[in-house]
């Protein structure tokens, strides 16, 4: 299936991005796009600087201080760092799905309805939260407890529920930071199936550290090393026949 | 030289300094304790003995309207009334803004602002009570009748002193709504900001909610500071009890009473006297009530983060 990966429209690009931590350069000269309805992997050692690139993708990064980007970073044809920019309305448009799931001390029932809310939603906010849930397949899990806590759910439940709070607010990129690296393999393997569903309708961004996860759910994938993209391309391709001796490097130390 | 064999080294050793420490630190801990109960029997047996006079029945103490150990009426409600009326002023005072000073350095503050908000609150703590009562008399009172009227406000009012007691309890209640704030996790933070939130949605939708229950115990223990601060109200909420749910008459607290009281020349023998122990009694039961509830409110918070 990756191997007639077409070139779709772009959903958001980075032109030449340095970042910086105060006088620490995290990420060198970074270009890439990622395309409508993709899933692009982000992959690379500890400390490479994939968590760094994923939080400037919707500025993220602005709460730490210390933080400097420069670059563009084009989404709907704007750079995102542009002055007259709001970051607040970036992220809502770009949302982000954590490592560690982090419901909110509300209901589950309020932990998806939130960001719709304050987003000014003005469909039906019942139903929005009973499609979002049930798009993340949490619905039978969590149908008969909706006003209960979100954080009496197991671990795997509340990162579905996240997720389905995170698509709730109909955001057009999400962006997900190693998000089953924190749970049991079978709700692994809900999240998994769970991207391919959610690809049809949003772009999404993954760092991961499971090279099987990376090759199973994404379209892309890319390479990363001491803040340097080396190789970007068809998954297929960056796994099986990559061009740079570092990828291959990275990827046979990891197989084996 | 070697060492011997493993089974010797597991054997018990003697460590006299790990014995001595455990033995202060017991007999510290041990030591507050005895001193508590101390305080407890004093009280109660006093309170007691003052029950046992006639004139003085559980019954019209708790219901009586009328507080005078001359004329043998010892109705416990004038003083009470007082003592709420103002701890009820302190506490909208101290509220709101202990509150916003709490979310202001928590979600708000650079380490600038904080760096000189911190300190002067600080100082704000430390001034001694004498000196916040001496303020509500020779400024907030003169102040009150200035610009409410003479006529509306008495010279010593349940106002004045409600009003300086609240700015006595702000570093209190915004000190702990920070820290409970400050225990939030930063994900639940990041989580809102994710979704396209502002700052005032995640501190007040967000934060402020998670951190409720250390947020309801910190106004607890400001209340709690309300109602057994003695210096202010006895300096500017007035002298002798007074029935009235008018703020800007002088009304008498429980606290007030006891020190003018007691620091009179009262025989050790009277009623009067004895009458002191009961009202401490009432009070010592009400402040620990509420910090119970507090202790209690806090344990809950700690469940749910951990
Ligand atoms: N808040 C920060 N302040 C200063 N330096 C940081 C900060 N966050 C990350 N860094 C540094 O930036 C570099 C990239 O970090 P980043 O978290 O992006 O790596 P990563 O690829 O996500 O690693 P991991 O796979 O372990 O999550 C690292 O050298 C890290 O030490
Ligand atoms: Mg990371």
């Amino acid at each position: 299936m990756n191997e007639a990966v077409i070139a779709t429209e772009v959903a958001l690009e980075v032109k030449n991005s340095d970042i910086f931590y105060g006088d620490f350069k995290a990420v060198l000269n970074l270009s890439m796009a990622y395309h409508h309805r993709e899933i692009t992997a982000l992959i690379g050692p500890s400390g490479c600087g994939k968590s760094t690139l994923l939080r400037s993708l919707n500025r993220m990064n602005d709460l730490i201080p210390g933080t400097k980007i420069t670059g563009e970073y084009l989404f709907q044809g704007k750079n995102i760092y542009d002055s007259d920019v709001d970051p607040v309305q970036v992220r809502r448009w770009i949302g982000m799905v954590f490592q560690k799931p982090n419901p909110f001390p509300k209901t589950i029932y309020e932990n998806v309805a939130w960001g719709a809310r304050i987003n000014g939603y003005q469909g039906d906010l019942e139903e929005l939260v009973v499609t979002s849930i049930q798009r993340v397949a949490l619905w039978d899990e969590v149908k008969d407890k909706l006003h209960k806590p979100a954080l009496a759910l197991s671990g795997g439940q509340q990162q579905r529920l996240c997720i389905a709070r995170t698509i709730a607010v109909k955001p057009e990129i999400v962006l997900m930071d190693e998000p089953t690296s924190a749970l049991d393999p079978i709700s692994t393997a809900k999240i998994e199936d769970l991207l391919d569903e959610l690809k049809k309708t949003y772009t999404i961004i993954i760092v991961t550290h499971n090279m099987q996860q990376a090759g199973r759910v994404s379209d892309k994938a890319a390479f990363m090393l001491n803040g340097v993209l080396e190789e970007f391309g068809p998954t297929d391709q960056i796994f099986f026949n990559p061009k740079n001796p570092k990828t291959e490097a990275y990827i046979s130390g990891r197989f084996g | 030289m070697s060492l011997p064999a493993i089974h010797v080294q597991l054997r018990k050793k003697h460590r006299p300094l790990e014995s001595v420490i455990h033995g202060f630190l017991f007999f510290c801990a041990g030591f507050s304790i005895l001193i508590t109960t101390g305080i407890i029997l004093t009280l109660g047996f006093d309170a007691l003995r003052f029950f046992t006079n006639d004139g003085a029945d559980l019954w019209s103490f708790f219901t009586g309207t009328v507080w005078e150990p001359q004329i043998e009426r010892f109705g416990i409600l004038p003083l009470l009334n007082a003592t709420l009326m103002t701890s009820l002023i302190a506490m909208l005072v101290a509220g709101p803004v202990g509150l916003a000073i709490g979310i202001y350095l928590a979600e708000y503050a650079n380490r600038k602002t904080s760096g000189i908000l911190k300190p002067i609150l600080e100082i704000l703590a430390g001034i001694p009570t004498v000196v916040y009562g001496y303020f509500a008399v020779t400024a907030v009172t003169p102040w009150l009748q200035a610009t409410l009227g003479v006529d509306l406000v008495e010279f010593y009012n349940v106002f004045s002193a409600g009003l300086v007691m609240g700015i006595l309890i702000i570093p209190l209640i915004a000190s702990m709504a920070e820290d409970a704030l400050a225990a939030v996790p930063r994900s639940l933070r990041q989580a809102g900001y994710a979704m396209g939130a502002t700052k005032l949605e995640v501190s007040l939708q967000i934060t402020l909610p998670a951190a409720a229950s250390g947020i309801v115990a910190a106004l607890v223990l400001g209340l709690s500071r309300a109602i057994g601060e003695t210096m202010i109200v006895a300096l500017a909420a007035g002298a002798g009890s007074k029935f009235t749910f008018n703020p800007f008459q002088g009304a008498e607290t429980m606290t007030g009473h006891i020190v003018r009281i007691s620091g009179g020349d009262i025989s050790y023998q009277s009623v009067d006297y004895d009458s002191l122990f009961a009202i401490a009694l009432l009070l010592f039961f009400i402040t620990l009530t509420l910090n119970f509830f507090s202790r209690k409110i806090i344990e809950h918070f700690r469940e749910v983060y951990e």
